[in-house]
């Protein structure tokens, strides 16, 4: 447990869980990044910073403090 | 019907589904297309003929995910839709959604519908189906949305007179909302809300709610009325939540139904690209890359047709001056106007180079690519990844570049974005160091590649994006503003450009480069040619005064002539306000004439070598001085008998116009949009102080 979409590695998915309000802008779950869905790392920025990730259909790129408030289990 | 008044329709859409190609194919405009999200930051308006009796006034958006804004652009559309008042208020919407990303579209149709607008779906880039292999049972799904929908390619212009003949039966289409929102979360809450405002429909009313501080175009008297209803923001986050998921819910259903897609005909170079151009080595050194051919082709390429237009306002000139009667005013036109306009004319070549590239880049989708690899460095600038794009652009002209800052959602990377934006080495600058690096730089080689004047123009860019940098780190810790990092950008596809766009992208930007140069630099050579040729007493009695005073030395008619044509201009209007301010420019080493020119270019750069031509036009007594160049290398300092241009001077005047805030176009733009007078005066002001004295310390040292 504790894993958020910062912690995936190049490749791997996860299934969001849920996330604090406060922190995600409504905006990204407007796009679709939304709790049961699944997230797929698909490219991290070269200085870490930020992840270009694939939700719910959309191509997306987030900043890592985003990243770490969304909580997620990672898929095998 | 409304008949004999125009119909009001808007085009909404998420960013990048193809509103404005859609927009150009209906109006017959060019509006800026491209492949990045966030392309269109204003509204725009066009006229479209949709059938023998109905004429509409089309209202292109800026792109935007949902109706509840995070940046400037997107806030146009929620006042677009909700203020009644304003004459763009739309009599119908069509919601521009493209075939790939389907879902996340419908999310913003099932907002407008709930809008209950007259609403029809356009499920634009039709021609990308096959090969994505997507398909969508459209029959099925206008049944699941209540709505008419039409298929439509905006690009290869299919659909688009089904479309015009949809919407001239728009008064029959179904305007009943999609998603009930009050009953799945909270019935008791929205109706309450429902008996406040039974003017307006529920979902309406619920955004003036969450959106107050977005609305200022409400009555104050509504406002009142929303500020009593003082619902609490931890209630409203946790309802706009609860909206979103349910707004899902209902997309996902209906999509289960309708839309299907093949993942064996997908093709993956979407990620074997990204794989490359997001690499952390190979990334950038393809972006600098990039950069580097772009400067290179803009040098290289475009100085034979440079050349070319070069001669031809020579001839110009002559012939001006051969067929026209003899006079100071056809001197006027001779080497004042002309050369002015030709000084513009000549950098179309570097100019259309340069936006043939940009334009280019933004149709491919490499732009997103570019904000991703630079964002965490940019913030380290007090900027976001997005900034690059206003920064790259900002090499074209300030004023676009500004703009295109909109959609950077987080104010203070937005403000220091504006702010040292003027710093980029703009096109108007070109022409000034252009005819400086000729007069003062040897046409040289070193180490036989690199030729010593493009290598002192490339440092002078690189300089400006030094400037803005330093300048953007130092308002970065200067300025005290809260930020909360909401940056989210979503990465389009790639797709080959389109041959149409970019050109029309070209031709647009040069041609307003031109016709807005060219106008300002015809008024001003007037207005200095009328106050450089009109004086009080002494100017009118030069003649008698030069000659009283010189009789003791006999000089021939010759030199008598050039004495009496300086003294002309130093006593003309011109030459009195140049006396004046030549006390302050002297320490960077400038005499009046220089001084009058560069204060004629505030209004816009490019004016400088236009406003010099004149001024030695008219103090040239009528003789023929040949081209501006020319005559700028043969001026002399009369105290020192040394030339006028020569190294300190010209480095100073380099450096003055690197840094230099001297644009009021500019400066207007900036006071829009960050609606205070504050920040131009603050740019007028900053950059000024550090061209004068970077220009006064550079010119102490070199002389
Ligand atoms: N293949 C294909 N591409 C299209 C079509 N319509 C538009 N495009 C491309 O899609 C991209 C986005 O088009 P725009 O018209 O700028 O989109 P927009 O919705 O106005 O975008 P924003 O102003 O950024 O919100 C451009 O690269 C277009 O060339 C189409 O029918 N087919
Ligand atoms: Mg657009």
């Amino acid at each position: 447990m504790g894993d958020t979409i910062a912690s995936l590695l190049i490749g791997e998915k996860g299934i969001i869980q849920d996330f604090c309000l406060d922190a995600i802008p409504l905006n990204l779950l407007e796009m679709g990044c939304l709790p049961g869905k699944e997230v797929r790392l698909l490219q991290i920025a070269p200085l870490k910073d930020p992840l270009y990730i694939k939700v719910n259909g959309s191509h997306l790129a987030i900043r890592i403090e985003t990243a770490k408030q969304i909580n997620i289990t990672k898929l095998r | 019907m409304k008949s004999n008044s125009l119909l009001n329709i808007a085009l909404v859409g998420n960013p990048n589904t193809g509103k404005t190609s859609l927009f150009n194919q209906l109006t017959g405009l060019n509006q800026k297309v491209g492949n990045y999200p966030g392309i269109t930051v204003d509204k725009k308006q066009g006229k479209c003929k949709i059938s023998e009796h109905l004429t509409a006034e089309i209202t292109d958006l800026p792109g935007t995910y949902s109706i509840n804004p995070t940046t400037l652009d997107e806030t146009i559309v929620l006042e677009t839709l909700l203020n009644e008042k304003n004459n763009s208020f739309p009599d119908l919407v069509i919601v521009v959604a493209e075939v790939e990303n389907l879902k996340r579209n419908l999310f913003l149709f099932s907002q407008i519908k709930d809008l209950q607008f007259p609403s029809i779906l356009v499920i634009n880039m039709s021609d990308q189906m096959i090969r994505k292999g997507i398909t969508i049972d459209i029959d099925a799904l206008k049944k699941e949305l209540k709505s008419e929908i039409i298929l439509i390619s905006a690009r290869k212009n299919l659909g688009i007179d089904a479309l015009k003949r949809e919407i001239e039966n728009y008064e029959n289409w179904n305007t009943e909302p999609i998603a009930n929102i009050s009953d799945k979360i909270d019935s008791v809450f929205f109706e309450t809300i429902k008996t406040a405002f039974p003017e307006f429909s529920l979902y309406k009313s619920w955004l003036l709610i969450t959106q107050q501080k977005n609305c200022s175009f409400l009555s104050s008297e509504l406002h009142q009325k929303i500020a009593a209803f003082n619902p609490d923001s931890e209630k409203i986050k946790k309802y706009q939540h609860k909206e979103t998921i349910y707004r899902y819910q209902i997309i996902n259903e209906i999509l289960k139904k309708t839309y299907s897609v093949d993942k064996n005909e997908a093709t993956d170079l979407r990620s074997r690209l990204d794989k490359i151009l997001t690499h952390k080595i190979y990334g950038y050194i393809i972006f600098f890359g990039i950069l580097m051919l772009i400067f290179q082709s803009i040098f290289e390429w475009a100085s034979l047709p440079m050349d070319l237009i070069d001669s031809l306002f020579a001839n110009l000139s002559e012939l001006a001056k051969t067929n026209l009667p003899k006079g100071t005013f056809t001197n006027l036109i001779a080497e004042g106007v002309i050369p002015g306009i030709g000084g513009i004319v000549i950098f179309i070549p570097q100019i259309a180079i340069l936006f043939l590239f940009i334009a280019t880049l933004e149709e491919t989708g490499y732009m997103s690519r570019v904000v991703f690899l630079m964002d965490k460095i940019m913030r380290k600038f007090g900027m976001s990844g997005k900034s690059i794009i206003p920064l790259i652009s900002g090499t074209a002209c300030a004023i676009p570049a500004i703009m295109a800052s909109r959609n950077i959602s987080d104010w203070k990377e937005r403000l220091i974005t504006i702010l040292v934006i003027p710093f980029t080495t703009c096109s108007a600058r070109l022409p000034v160091y252009a005819i400086l690096i000729a007069l003062i730089i040897p046409d040289e080689r070193i180490f036989g590649i690199f030729n010593l004047q493009g290598l002192t123009l490339m440092g002078l860019y690189l300089l400006g994006f030094a400037a803005a940098i330093s300048s953007a780190i130092l308002l970065h810790n200067v300025l005290k503003i809260k930020t909360q990092s909401l940056f989210v950008i979503e990465m389009p596809n790639y797709k080959l450009p389109s041959f149409k766009n970019v050109f029309y992208e070209v031709v647009e930007k040069t041609k307003a480069f031109i016709f807005g140069a060219g106008k300002i630099i015809l008024a001003l050579s007037i207005i200095l040619w009328f106050l450089a040729s009109n004086g009080s007493e002494k100017f009118k009695n030069a003649a008698e005064y030069v000659t009283t005073q010189e009789s003791a030395n006999y000089l021939n008619d010759d030199v008598l002539n050039k004495k009496i044509a300086s003294y002309k201009l130093e006593h003309s209007y011109i030459g009195v306000m140049g006396k004046v301010i030549e006390p302050v420019i002297k320490p960077m080493g400038y005499d009046w004439k220089i001084g009058i020119a560069l204060i004629s270019s505030f209004a816009a750069r490019e004016v400088f070598i236009g406003a010099l031509a004149t001024i030695y036009n008219v103090g040239s007594d009528g003789e023929d001085v040949g081209t501006i160049k020319e005559r700028m290398a043969a001026e002399v300092d009369p105290v020192t008998g040394e030339k006028r241009f020569n190294f300190a001077t010209g480095m100073s005047l380099l450096l003055f116009y690197a840094f230099a805030m001297q644009c009021i176009g500019t400066l207007a733009i900036v006071k829009r949009e960050t609606k205070s007078w504050k920040w131009p005066i603050l740019q007028l002001t900053g950059m000024g102080a550090l061209a004068y004295i970077v220009s006064v310390i550079t010119y102490t040292i070199l002389s």
